[in-house]
């Protein structure tokens, strides 16, 4: 099993930090794991992307141009990552601002509103927890217990009193998410 | 088993460096390798294992307190990024001559001048030719995963002490800030200060009545002398050429075409290497780990194999002199690679072997 990822929206919506819990939760399943970021030089705002691999054998480039799942947060995601999902491969995205929708019939396209969702469990933070979940429920390939416990591990201690609400959003997560008639 | 964690190249090198016994690191920020200095603030070793670590007024003065450290028989660490290792490049070659030991890490980004914040391998020359005045080289290492940013700071150490001579680890923007996993070997206590002047006799451990002043320099007015100790130097490069050469091989035995690489490029071609064998194109991928000196004996006996070599690096081609020179024109020798802080692609590697030297 080999699963090449790319998460891709706005920098400050956790992208880069959802690619580390999905690494470091991979790694808690035994997996080979690898988490390439590209970014530009501001802190917020501006594009972020992270590019994550977890496989059950070493993984040679960490560098790809096409993935079997891509996790799109913005338009300019949308119009840049759209057309690199391998044939049968899938895409996730959430529809909030997004204009042009995804149009491929090669692959299977699924929706996850977390940007409501966050703002309705009244923490806009666990956004991408939410995105994470539903990523979980199309592709289950890490058990709830081992992202918990990669959680954990990404999470410094003083932390850790908010990994339950973590878990919720992925729980919700994996319940909001659903395929995209288009 | 060490311990297991998900680190970022910059933080494995970092996390080597305290459990290495390193005694003093002197850096100043610069993007992409910034968190090697955050990382030794926020674990604060000067109160575990004694180690200094010093946020310096500009990358000048921390090569010259790197300088200093090594004169007096210690082991610094100093880090940055291009335009930053040029600033060091005076200090080094002041190193190199009065022979001191010390660690050199260069995250390159995209040049030349201040250029951008990406990845690139463009400062291969300055690393493995010069880059400071004179007839000098360092040892040069290429890691190519994280593992490797935290396993290679043993082999730094080692042949710091083993040739008096700077070692310089030569990174890129995308091991320095990827992320994977890294098993951590187990601490090495730093050296005592007497372990410190029984390895290091030559230091400036302060004069003792029964021997003669040590002293440290880099200076000889005299041509004669100068040349004595510029041949000794050689004499170092050579047995480094002799002995300490490293490199790795994948799908060589049956190859008929060879990858060059080294670092990030080599573990994108380790990639384009399986893209090949899919199509029963029978590709090898040589990675050169030491830069200087370089695995030029073993690549003379492949050219033999072989029907051909592309060298692929993200610059505009600088290791390909060093390929061409040790095929010394048996079989021809190309090179490609995006610069600038553009990353090529595994199939981008491919296409171009194939319109390159397959044809």
């Amino acid at each position: 099993m080999t699963e090449e990822i790319i998460i891709a929206g706005f920098g400050g919506q956790g992208v880069l930090s959802m690619g580390k819990i999905l690494a470091y939760s991979g790694i808690m399943q035994g997996k080979e794991v690898s988490w390439m970021p590209s970014y530009g030089p501001e802190m917020r705002g501006g594009t972020a992307n992270v590019t994550v691999i977890i496989s059950d054998e070493r993984i040679s480039s960490p560098i790809v141009n096409v993935f079997d799942t891509a996790i799109i947060l913005n338009q300019q995601s949308m119009d840049k990552f759209e057309k690199t999902v391998k044939p049968g491969g899938v895409l996730i995205y959430d529809p909030n601002g997004i204009t042009r929708h995804p149009s491929r019939k090669d692959i299977k396209i699924y929706s996850i509103e977390a940007t409501d969702e966050a703002t309705n469990m009244g923490n806009t933070k666990i956004f991408n927890m939410i995105v994470l979940g539903g990523f979980l429920s199309v592709k289950p390939i890490v058990k709830l217990e081992n992202v918990i416990k990669g959680l954990e591990k990404s999470l410094p201690a003083r932390h850790h009193k908010l990994i339950p609400m973590n878990q919720k959003a992925i729980e919700v997560g994996m319940e909001l998410v659903k395929e995209y008639m288009g | 088993m060490g311990e297991l964690r998900l680190m970022k190249g910059n933080e494995a090198f970092a996390e080597a460096c305290i459990r290495a016994g390193v005694d003093a690191y002197f850096g100043y920020p610069i993007t992409p390798q910034s968190e090697v200095l955050e990382y030794l603030m926020s674990q604060k070793p000067y109160e575990t294992t004694g180690m200094v670590v010093l946020q310096a007024e500009s990358e000048v003065a921390a090569i010259n307190m790197c300088y200093g450290a090594g004169g007096a028989g210690f082991l610094p660490v100093t880090s940055s990024s291009s335009p930053g290792i040029s600033l060091k490049m005076e200090g080094v070659s002041y190193i190199a001559g009065a022979e001191l030991p010390l660690i050199i890490l260069n995250v390159v980004r995209g040049g030349p001048g201040l250029g951008d914040i990406q990845p690139a391998q463009s400062d291969y020359f300055q690393a493995t030719k010069g880059g400071g005045h004179g007839d000098y080289r360092l040892y040069v290492l290429a890691p190519s995963s994280v593992q490797e940013m935290a396993d290679f700071v043993l082999i730094a150490k080692e042949m710091a002490f083993k040739y008096r001579n700077p070692v310089m680890i030569l990174s890129d923007g995308i091991i320095g800030q990827m992320m994977e996993k890294v098993e951590l070997f187990d601490p090495i206590p730093r050296r005592t200060i007497q372990e410190v002047e029984k390895q290091a006799p030559w230091a400036t451990t302060g004069k003792k009545a029964n021997r003669e002043r040590n002293i440290i320099t880099s200076l000889d007015l005299d041509p004669l002398k100068q040349e004595q100790h510029v041949y000794h130097l050689r004499d170092k490069y050579s047995q480094m050429e002799r002995e300490d050469v490293r490199f790795e091989e994948i799908s060589t035995e049956d190859a008929e075409y060879l990858l060059v690489a080294y670092g990030s490029s080599a573990r994108i071609c380790q990639k384009a290497v399986d893209l090949a064998r899919e199509e029963g194109i029978k590709l090898g991928l040589l990675r050169a780990i030491t830069l200087f000196p370089f695995p030029s004996k073993r690549l003379a006996e492949l050219s033999n194999q072989v029907k051909g070599m592309l060298a692929v690096e993200m610059s505009l081609g600088q290791m390909v002199e060093d390929v061409k020179l040790a095929v010394n024109c048996r079989v021809p020798v190309e090179h490609y690679g995006r610069t600038g802080g553009v990353i090529h692609s595994p199939v981008e590697v491919l296409e171009a072997l194939k319109s390159k030297i397959i044809k």
